[in-house]
């Protein structure tokens, strides 16, 4: 039995009763119980809004001293030469997915949970064995390959814009983003690990030398290299999330994996590059909204439709070229439901829609 | 997941990276560190896949913990005293966690370890993290604590107001400058690794004690992610260390960083935690003994002082140095007494101290009465208007200070002060060492080798040079520090709220000049400012040896 005769006095602080609660007093501002310093974009603040405005200090706004550190060769902050593109607001934009830390966790918890259910489905009921070969080798070469995209944009595309925008809101949302992306490519060589693992032929190793030399893949790493170069943090969002994700992300995700893995015994597949798709989805949405918010600015809106023509005239042909390229990989399932023609109708169909809803010409250069 | 299984699968993840062929990734953010004979080191192994559900459990526990808060009344029991000053707190905190988090791509684009991408990613959301539950705990505090005034325009004041801006540097010294510098040793090696401590740990206990369990709920939540950004920054320190090019870059940076980190972070949270609490249990820490405990042995001695081996320089002196003005010039005393004689242009209410408190601190830091105690006795006395004026235009035997231009916190230790033309002006700082911050620190060469990455000391750094010669009145209310009846002022040197009488107004405080320091200073004949140094040095607070 322990000794009791001998313990040391605790020590604690008093529990006092203040009543310290909201509305035990009345007296001047006893009920402003909102943040009064931003404007809501309806009648009251978001949580979103709440957590995510002015967060990120403006010199236009209220930071009287400015910014207190700058760099070497230029001011520090978040200046908005850092772009090209311009807003008489950037303040007003919001993100229509209202991202913040529970929207997060919760949104791609959910996303772990399902592919975590289906890997651990597909384990037990040996799924991959009755995949036919070419079937395997498609996943093991082109799905392999892809994970390379969805991760070089994560770490070197979307990381680095959200350092870049000159407010909260398109930081958080680009920053969101690249979670997705992150995940997105983690869940796809995660599932090439299972396969390497299956007792089917599969080398799990294949997608770095694809990646590296296949010809195929070879347009669509200089175009992924090619946006790691952009220093303008506007464009760089652009050329990924309007064009790139449209011509060549779509495309191969939607367009092809999501059409032939179900005719080659396949349901894990698409269960997986599914929630890839469901995240862009997410955030076209507010990279639609933003550049909405560009074109459709009273003051800059013709200049930025003018800019983002440029973009367009940049990156279309790049992008053309890596979809072009991989053209080859639609023959190489044994069951061929779509052909690569039909796939990139529906992607040029769906991309000249985003050009439409931000009001910009459709490129020349693309096949209609 | 079982740590073979992470295992394979961290590496199968590290499968994913690859040496561009085709295009040069665009140098957004340089260093003057090089990497070039950096053996690859790997951090803390963290995929998504456990990642996002980890954090979604801590969520909801936070989460539950606010909805019991409200529903168990705790605002009847939180001490006004503590919760005005979160009023501050929280306004600063949200801005250098999603610094954080902008300054992780500093950190990868500098950093030519594809290993440590990853971790740089998820602390990256890690940071957003922080700063979102953060302002959602302020917004809770807005809701349900008896005065929301300064809690509702609260990211307006953090960038107008002088306190806010000495916060401010932790968070904008993350993302600006040498992305080395300001990613990994100012705001990973030490903010993070050392300073958290303090605000992450030691000051939710005060808050606990003071009847805020919500504060604890929330910081602990975030310190737990803190390990793996500890291990982060640990890992790329240690790849420039393998360089001994980067040898004098690390000892600049790590005074810097110390320095500077010391001078912020314990002006706050130290005053905070001895000014902001009503519990004085003579066995409750002081804010030295848990500095001795959290910064000097737990980092300092656990953390840095084993890197020596590794060849990293460590600022030896000037640890000694901090702690000296922690005990011996008694700085966060100074600083906190510098806080409330500026009560009139803060967005918060500070409670007077009285004889319970003023045992306490004699106890903790013997002679504080005799440096603190008639100051806040006239605190106490001039705390209602009608027959004086705020404290900080009274006769009390106080000299509004200067300001430290590296800092930003004023030169209270007043023989420390150290004042030099830099760049055609004349500049007043708080310390040696801030004088070398801003002279030869923060330049485009340092000891004869090119620094062009190096980040500058801009902005207007004095905060009243803004409102030099204005009333004070117009600056409150330039400010936006005024309640909804339109002229009660937010901030208010005693927490009366039950009585009109004793709140102070614009008219109360209309026709009181204000001037800068530095401007006057810089208007001065050489024989004046020496003169005036001179007497100020002589005037202040003197250490005990």
């Amino acid at each position: 039995m322990a000794d009791i005769t001998n313990q040391k006095e605790r020590s604690f602080p008093k529990i006092e009763f203040t009543d310290s609660e909201a509305g035990a007093l009345t007296f001047p501002s006893s009920k402003s119980r909102s943040y009064n310093y931003f404007e809501p974009a309806k009648k009251r603040a978001t949580m979103y809004e709440d957590v995510t405005v002015d967060v990120q200090p403006d010199p236009d706004r209220y930071l009287t001293q400015g910014w207190i550190y700058g760099f070497g060769d230029g001011p520090g902050g978040y200046p908005e030469e850092w772009t090209t593109a311009k807003s008489s607001n950037w303040h007003a934009f919001r993100d229509p997915n209202e991202e913040w830390e529970q929207s997060i966790y919760r949104n791609n918890t959910a996303v772990v949970r399902q592919v975590e259910l289906c890997l651990k489905n597909a384990k037990r009921a040996r799924v991959y064995e009755s995949w036919n070969r070419p079937w395997l080798k498609f996943i093991e070469r082109n799905v392999g390959a892809w994970m390379h995209v969805e991760n070089g944009l994560a770490l070197h595309v979307f990381a680095s814009i959200q350092r870049s925008g000159p407010v909260n809101q398109i930081n958080t949302a680009v920053a969101v983003n690249s979670a997705h992306k992150m995940r997105f490519a983690q869940d796809l060589a995660l599932f090439n690990l299972d396969l390497s693992e299956a007792d089917v032929p599969f080398e799990g190793s294949a997608h770095r030398e694809v990646w590296h030399e296949a010809p195929e893949w070879q347009p669509t790493r200089e175009v992924v290299e090619q946006l790691t170069a952009v220093g303008d943090w506007c464009e760089l969002l652009f050329a990924t999330n309007i064009v790139f994700e449209q011509l060549v992300g779509s495309l191969f995700r939607s367009e092809l994996v999501m059409q032939v893995a179900a005719r080659n015994s396949d349901y894990i597949t698409p269960t997986i590059v599914g929630t890839g798709e469901h995240d862009y989805d997410r955030d076209l949405g507010y990279t639609r909204a933003l550049f909405q918010m560009l074109t459709q600015d009273e003051e800059h809106g013709e200049a930025n439709k003018e800019l983002f023509g440029t973009w367009l005239a940049k990156w279309v042909p790049r992008c053309e070229k890596a979809t072009h390229t991989l053209q080859p990989i639609w023959s190489q399932a044994a069951d061929k439901p779509v052909t690569f023609a039909d796939s990139k109708q529906s992607a040029n169909a769906k991309f000249v829609s985003v050009l439409e809803d931000l009001g910009l010409d459709i490129p020349k250069e693309l096949d209609q | 997941m079982s740590r073979q299984s992470l295992t394979k699968a961290h590496a199968k993840i590290s499968e994913l990276t690859w040496e561009p062929t085709f295009a040069t990734p665009a140098t957004r953010f340089g260093t003057d560190y090089t990497f070039e004979k950096a053996p690859k080191k790997d951090p803390l192994k963290q995929i998504m896949r456990s990642y996002f559900p980890m954090e979604e459990e801590k969520d909801n526990r936070v989460y539950g913990a606010m909805d019991g808060a409200i529903r168990g009344n705790m605002f009847r029991q939180v001490q006004q005293r503590w919760m005005e000053w979160q009023k501050l707190f929280l306004s600063i905190i949200p801005f250098p966690e999603i610094s954080a988090a902008r300054a992780m791509p500093m950190a990868i684009d500098a950093v030519p370890n594809p290993e440590i991408h990853n971790g740089l990613a998820v602390q990256m959301i890690d940071e957003v993290r922080h700063s979102t539950i953060q302002m959602n705990l302020k917004k809770l505090y807005m809701n349900n604590y008896i005065d929301p005034a300064g809690f509702d325009m609260s990211s307006k004041a953090f960038a107008n107001n002088y306190a806010g801006t000495i916060g401010r540097q932790f968070g904008e010294g993350f993302i600006t400058g040498d992305a080395i510098t300001a990613a990994n040793i100012y705001l990973t090696v030490v903010a993070e690794t050392a300073f958290t401590n303090t605000l992450f740990v030691a000051m939710p206990d005060e808050a606990a004690a003071n009847g805020d369990y919500l504060l604890p709920t929330v910081f602990h939540s975030v310190q737990s992610d803190e390990s793996r950004h500890i291990s982060n920054g640990y890992s790329i320190l240690l790849m420039a260390l393998a360089d001994e090019r980067n040898r004098p870059l690390l000892e600049r940076d790590m005074r810097y960083a110390w320095w500077n980190n010391h001078c912020v972070v314990d002006a706050a949270i130290g005053t905070f935690i001895e000014y902001g609490t009503k519990d004085r249990r003579k066995d409750r820490e002081s804010y030295a003994e848990m500095w001795q405990r959290w910064i000097y042995d737990d980092y300092y001695r656990s953390y840095l002082l084993p890197l020596e081996k590794y060849g990293l320089t460590i600022p030896h002196d000037l640890v000694e140095e901090s702690w000296n003005r922690i005990t011996n010039k008694f700085y966060v005393h100074e600083v906190a007494r510098f806080f409330a004689t500026g009560w009139p242009v803060n967005y918060w209410r500070i409670d007077a101290m009285t004889d319970t408190d003023f045992e306490w601190f004699e106890e903790k830091y013997p002679g504080w009465y005799s440096r603190f105690g008639k100051w806040w006795e006239n605190y106490n006395r001039l705390a209602y208007p009608g027959r004086n004026k705020p404290i900080a235009f009274e006769d009390v035997g106080y000299t509004y200070p200067h300001r430290c231009w590296t800092c930003m916190v004023p030169c209270l230790i007043h023989e420390d002060m150290v004042t030099d033309k830099v760049d055609d002006q004349w500049r007043t700082y708080c310390s040696e060492t801030c004088h070398w911050t801003d002279a030869v620190a923060f330049r485009s060469e340092y000891e004869g080798k090119a620094t062009p990455n190096m980040g500058r000391l801009t902005g207007f750094r004095e905060w009243e040079t803004l409102h030099h010669e204005k009333d004070l009145a117009d600056i409150i209310s330039d400010l936006g520090y005024v309640r909804d009846d339109g002229k009660t002022l937010i901030p208010q040197p005693h927490l009366d709220l039950d009585d009109p009488k004793k709140m102070w107004t614009l008219d109360d405080v209309r026709g009181i000049q204000f001037a800068s320091p530095n401007i006057t200073l810089n208007a001065m004949s050489d024989k004046e400012r020496e003169a005036h140094l001179a007497e100020y040095a002589a005037n202040g607070t003197h250490a005990v040896a």
